[in-house]
C-alpha cells in the first residue's frame, strides 16, 4: 500500500521532471497529485508542473525558479477557466499568493488535482483513483469517453492506399467465393494467351511453306483454326463465370460495409452528428461505399488480370525468344517510374474532390428540407450560387487533376508504341540474321499488342485505386470513430425502475464554453419537474445529459442509484419517453409512427395511446385513419396533430421517465390546450422533467427549477418562487406583463 | 352479445345511435380506424361533431342487423375500386395518364408521383390519384404480363 502510495502519482509525472522533483522532495514528504502546466502567469507558452506534495505546493517550470507554498491551514483553492484558459489560485486569508495558468487540455487533471487538494486537507490518506491516461499519448483522459482529445486522428492526412487492404475484414466472409474468382481468373487469362500461340505455327508451318510453293495441309489448318476457336470459346465461358463470381462478392462486400457503417453512425453521440453534415455522411455512405464496390468488382479485377497476363506474357516470351522478349519489356521501367511520379499528386487530388462532392451533397441537404424558409425569404437565387460555387469548385478541381491525368495517359500509349517500333526493328534484324522465324515474330507483335493494352488500363487503374482508398478512408473514418457516449463494458440491469434520479455534481462544457456547473438535484419517483430560465441557461443541454446525448463532464447522473453511464444505452433510454418541441414524425402510417418505440405493439394498445394523446378523433377523420401515411416531416398533419401523436408514441412505451423539451412552444394557445390536457394522461404517475419557456404551461410542476447561466439559481414551488422574490418573480411578472399586452392587442384587432 | 348501445336508421336516412344512458345522437357516422390492414377491427362511430362515441373493436362482435347498417353505411365512404388490368399509359414519367379496368368498371386515373403507389405488403398496392381517390391493387403479381410489365416501369 505504502508502495503505491509513493509509486503512483511518480508515475503521473512526466519522466522529464523525475529527477528534478525528486532532488526537491524532502525526507517523509511524499507526492500526492501532479498537474502539468503549459502556460506562465503572463500567458506565455511554457512547460511546466505542478506538486502537490504532503507538505506544500510546486510549481516548476523551464523558466522561472521553483515557487512553493506550504499547505497552511489557511490556503485555499479557486479552479476557474474562461475561454479555453484554465487557472488555479491559491488563496490565503482573501489575499492571492500565487496563480496557475493553463490551456484547458489539462483541464481534467487539474480538477483531479484540486480534487486532491480537498482530500489531502480532509486528512484523508488514500490517494484518489489516478485518472486513466491515453495509452498512445500519455496524455490523462476522461475514462468516460473513451476517446482522447490530443492523439485524436489527423483527419488531413492523404489516404495511402494501403488503407484498402482494411477492406478484408469485410471481404473475409467471402474469401472461399474470392478464391474461387481468382482462380476463373487465372485460367480464364491463361486461355486468352493460348491463341497467338497458335499464330506461330500457322504462320511457319502452313503460310510460309504455301508461299514457297508447298501446298496448304487442310488438316494442320483445321487443327490450329479449331484450337483458336476453342480457347476463344474456353475463355469466353471463365470470363463470365469469374466475372459473375467476383461481381457478387463485391456487391456483398459493398453492402456489408454500408450496413456496418450505418449501424456504427446509428450508435454514435448526438455530439459526433452535431459536428457533421448530413450531405457529407450521405455522400461517405452512399456514393462512395459504392465507389469501393464498384472498384472491387471492376477495377481491382481488372488489376489482377493484367497483372497475370503482363507475367504470363512475360514468361512466354522469354521462353520463345529470350532477346526479343527483353527489348519488348523494355518501356516497362519507364512506366512503373511515371506512375510512381503521377500518384502522389493524384491521391491528394482525389481526397479533396470527395470532400467537395460532400459540398455539393450539403448545399442540397441544407436546402431541400429548409426550402420553406428558402422561398419565405426569397432566396433561390443565393442557394443557386451557393450550388454553383460547390460546383464550379469541383469543375476546377477535376481539370486540374484531369491536366495531369491527360498528360499522363497518352504518354503511356506513346511509349508502347515506341516500344512496338523496337521489337518490330529488333525482330526484323534478328529474322535477317536467321535467328528467329516469321512466325515468331507475328506470334510476339500479337502478345505485345495485348501486353501493351493491359499495361495501358493498368496504368489507369491509378486512378480508381486512389479513388477507392480515398473513399475507403472517409469511410473507416466514420467506423473508427468511437462513440463518445460509450456502451459500458459490463452494464447494470436494473430490475425495475420507480423513476428515482439523482445529479450530483453534473457540469457539462462545449469546447471551452462551460454550460453546466455544480448541478445537486434529487427527484423523487413520480415528481413533476419544470426546469425554467432564459434561453442559454443550460436547460436542453441538461436534458440532453439526462437522455445520455451526451455524458456528463463532471459529477454523474444516478437512476436508482446507479450512474447511468454504468446502464446499457437502449435499456436506458427504453425508460424515458421523450417529447420534443419539434416532433419528428418519420415516413410511414400514423400507426407505425405511435408504435415507433415498440413495434410490436397491438392495435388496441395504438388506439388506447392516441386517445390518451387526444389524437385519436383526429385520426379518425383522416381518409385512412391509422393507415394513413405521414411524410418525411409529417406534412399534411398541423403542428399540434404532430405533436399529440409523438406524445402518443411516448405514452405507449409507458416509460417511468419523461422528458419533454419545450412541447408546447411551437403551437398557439388553443392547441397547447389540447396537447396540455393530452400531456396530463403523460404526465400521471410518472417522474417528469418538462422544460417550458412559457411559465404558465409549468403551474402543475410539483417543484421548478431555476437555471440561470449553467448553474441553479432557485428551486421551489410556483408559489414560494414567486413569494421568494427572485430571478423565477421577475421572469414571471416578465411573461403576465407580456401576456397582457399581447392579450389587449388581441382583443382589440377583434 | 349485446352491445350496449343500439343503432337505428331513421326516416332521413341517417344513422340514430341511442347510448346505455339514453343520450340519442342522430347522424353518426362509422369509421374504420385500420381501414387497410385491418378493416373489421376498431370501428368508430363518430358523432356529428367528430368525436368518438362508441367503439366498436370487431364488427362480428356485433348483432346482423347492426352489422349490416354500419357495412350499408360504410360502403359509399369506401370508394376504393380494385384495378384488374392496366390497359394503357400515357407516359412512364409521371404525371401520367393511366386508363384501367376495375372492378367497379373501366377508368382513368392521373398518376401524379411514382410515391402514390404505396406498397402495403409483398403483394398489394395502393395507388392514389391526383384527386385523392385510392385503387387497390389486391395482387400484383397476379396481374397479366402487360399490366405487370407497364407496373414494374413505375415501381
Amino acid at each position: 500500500m505504502i508502495d503505491k502510495l509513493h509509486a503512483a502519482p511518480m508515475n503521473l509525472l512526466p519522466p522529464a521532471w523525475r529527477p528534478q522533483v525528486s532532488a526537491l522532495l524532502r525526507a517523509g514528504e511524499t507526492l500526492r497529485a501532479c498537474l502539468e502546466t503549459d502556460l506562465t502567469a503572463d500567458l506565455r507558452y511554457a512547460r511546466g508542473v505542478l506538486l502537490l506534495t504532503t507538505d506544500r505546493i510546486l510549481h516548476l517550470t523551464a523558466e522561472a525558479p521553483v515557487r512553493e507554498w506550504p499547505l497552511g491551514p489557511t490556503l485555499t483553492l479557486r479552479q476557474t477557466d474562461h475561454a479555453g484558459v484554465g487557472l488555479i489560485e491559491l488563496l490565503h486569508a482573501e489575499t492571492r499568493k500565487g496563480l496557475v495558468r493553463f490551456t484547458l487540455a489539462h483541464a481534467l487533471t487539474a480538477t483531479h488535482w484540486v480534487a486532491e487538494f480537498a482530500r489531502l486537507r480532509a486528512d484523508c490518506d488514500s490517494v484518489a483513483e489516478t485518472p486513466e491516461t491515453c495509452p498512445e499519448c500519455h496524455s490523462p483522459f476522461d475514462p468516460t469517453t473513451g476517446s482522447c482529445v490530443a492523439c485524436a486522428r489527423d483527419l488531413a492526412s492523404p489516404p495511402s492506399t494501403r488503407t484498402l487492404f482494411r477492406l478484408w475484414r469485410f471481404a473475409r466472409p467471402y474469401r472461399l467465393q474470392l478464391l474461387l474468382g481468382f482462380f476463373l481468373t487465372l485460367s480464364a487469362t491463361f486461355a486468352t494467351l493460348i491463341p497467338p500461340y497458335l499464330t506461330m505455327p500457322l504462320m511457319d508451318k502452313v503460310l510460309i511453306p504455301f508461299q514457297n510453293g508447298t501446298p496448304i495441309d487442310r488438316s494442320a489448318v483445321i487443327l490450329y483454326l479449331g484450337g483458336l476457336f476453342c480457347a476463344a470459346l474456353v475463355g469466353w465461358a471463365l470470363g463470365w463465370g469469374r466475372t459473375y463470381v467476383l461481381a457478387l462478392v463485391s456487391e456483398r462486400i459493398g453492402a456489408d460495409l454500408r450496413t456496418t457503417a450505418f449501424n456504427h453512425l446509428l450508435g454514435l453521440s448526438l455530439e459526433y452528428f452535431g459536428g457533421k453534415r448530413t450531405g457529407d455522411l450521405v455522400s461517405r455512405l452512399g456514393s462512395e461505399s459504392d465507389r469501393i464496390c464498384v472498384f472491387l468488382s471492376l477495377h481491382a479485377l481488372d488489376f489482377v488480370t493484367d497483372v497475370l497476363v503482363i507475367t504470363m506474357t512475360a514468361v512466354i516470351l522469354f521462353t520463345i525468344n529470350p532477346w526479343l522478349a527483353l527489348a519488348t519489356l523494355l518501356p516497362l521501367p519507364f512506366i512503373g517510374w511515371m506512375i510512381h511520379l503521377v500518384r502522389d499528386r493524384l491521391r491528394t487530388g482525389f481526397d479533396r474532390l470527395m470532400r467537395v462532392w460532400s459540398e455539393i451533397t450539403n448545399v442540397l441537404a441544407d436546402t431541400i428540407p429548409g426550402i420553406r424558409v428558402v422561398k419565405a425569404f426569397a432566396q433561390e437565387e443565393r442557394e443557386s450560387k451557393r450550388f454553383l460555387a460547390a460546383n464550379q469548385y469541383n469543375l476546377a478541381l477535376n481539370d486540374r487533376l484531369n491536366r495531369l491525368w491527360g498528360v499522363f495517359s497518352p504518354t503511356v500509349t506513346l511509349l508502347t508504341e515506341v516500344g512496338l517500333l523496337v521489337v518490330w526493328a529488333f525482330g526484323i534484324h534478328l529474322i535477317a540474321k536467321r535467328e528467329i522465324t516469321v512466325g515468331v515474330l507475328t506470334a510476339f507483335l500479337a502478345y505485345i499488342g495485348r501486353f501493351y493494352a493491359r499495361l495501358d488500363t493498368m496504368s489507369r487503374i491509378v486512378a480508381h485505386t486512389q479513388k477507392a482508398a480515398a473513399a475507403t478512408k472517409r469511410i473507416f473514418d466514420v467506423l473508427d470513430h468511437v462513440s463518445s457516449v460509450p456502451e459500458p463494458r459490463h452494464p447494470v440491469t436494473l430490475a425495475s425502475v420507480s423513476g428515482r434520479i439523482a445529479l450530483r455534481e453534473v457540469g457539462f462544457r462545449y469546447g471551452s464554453r462551460h454550460v453546466l456547473r455544480n448541478i445537486n438535484l434529487d427527484i423523487a419517483p413520480g415528481e413533476m419537474i419544470g426546469l425554467v430560465g432564459q434561453s442559454g441557461s443550460g436547460k436542453s443541454t441538461l436534458v440532453n445529459l439526462l437522455c445520455r446525448f451526451y455524458d456528463v463532464a463532471e459529477g454523474e447522473i444516478l437512476l436508482e442509484g446507479v450512474d447511468i453511464r454504468n446502464l446499457g444505452l437502449t435499456a436506458f433510454r427504453k425508460h424515458i419517453g421523450l417529447v420534443l418541441q419539434e416532433p419528428f414524425l418519420f415516413f410511414g402510417t400514423v400507426a407505425d409512427n405511435i408504435a415507433y418505440g415498440k413495434p410490436g405493439a397491438t392495435r388496441a394498445e395504438i388506439i388506447a395511446a392516441a386517445r390518451a394523446a387526444h389524437a385519436h378523433d383526429f385520426i379518425l377523420r383522416l381518409p385512412l385513419g391509422y393507415d394513413s401515411l405521414v411524410g418525411e416531416r409529417g406534412q399534411g398533419l398541423s403542428g399540434g396533430e404532430r405533436q399529440r401523436i409523438s406524445i402518443a408514441r411516448a405514452l405507449l412505451i409507458n416509460p417511468p421517465i419523461l422528458i419533454l423539451d419545450e412541447a408546447t412552444s411551437s403551437v398557439d394557445t388553443e392547441t397547447e390546450k389540447e396537447i396540455q390536457r393530452a400531456l396530463e394522461n403523460l404526465v400521471r404517475g410518472r417522474t417528469t422533467i418538462a422544460v417550458a419557456h412559457r411559465l404558465s404551461t409549468l403551474r402543475k410542476a410539483d417543484r421548478l427549477v431555476v437555471l440561470d447561466r449553467g448553474q441553479i439559481a432557485e428551486i421551489g414551488t410556483h408559489d414560494s418562487l414567486l413569494a421568494a422574490n427572485g430571478l423565477y418573480a421577475r421572469l414571471y411578472a416578465a411573461q403576465t406583463r407580456q401576456h397582457a399586452e399581447d392579450g389587449s392587442t388581441g382583443a382589440e384587432h377583434a | 352479445m349485446t352491445p350496449a348501445f343500439s343503432l337505428a336508421r331513421t326516416v332521413f336516412g341517417r344513422l340514430t345511435l341511442t347510448l346505455e344512458d339514453g343520450t340519442v345522437h342522430e347522424g353518426v357516422t362509422p369509421v374504420r380506424a385500420f381501414p387497410l390492414s385491418a378493416p373489421d377491427d376498431y370501428i368508430a362511430l363518430v358523432s356529428f361533431a367528430g368525436r368518438e362515441l362508441v367503439a366498436i373493436e370487431q364488427l362480428s362482435e356485433l348483432p346482423s342487423a347492426m352489422r349490416m347498417l354500419i357495412i350499408e353505411e360504410l360502403a359509399p365512404r369506401e370508394f376504393m375500386p380494385r384495378i384488374a388490368s392496366i390497359d394503357k399509359v400515357s407516359t412512364f414519367a409521371t404525371p401520367s395518364i393511366w386508363q384501367v379496368s376495375t372492378d367497379r368498371g373501366p377508368c382513368e386515373l392521373v398518376l401524379k408521383a411514382e410515391e402514390d403507389i404505396r406498397r402495403l405488403d409483398r403483394t398489394r398496392l395502393l395507388i392514389s390519384d391526383s384527386h385523392g381517390l385510392h385503387f387497390l391493387i389486391e395482387d400484383y403479381t397476379a396481374l397479366d404480363q402487360r399490366s405487370k410489365r407497364v407496373l414494374e416501369r413505375f415501381l
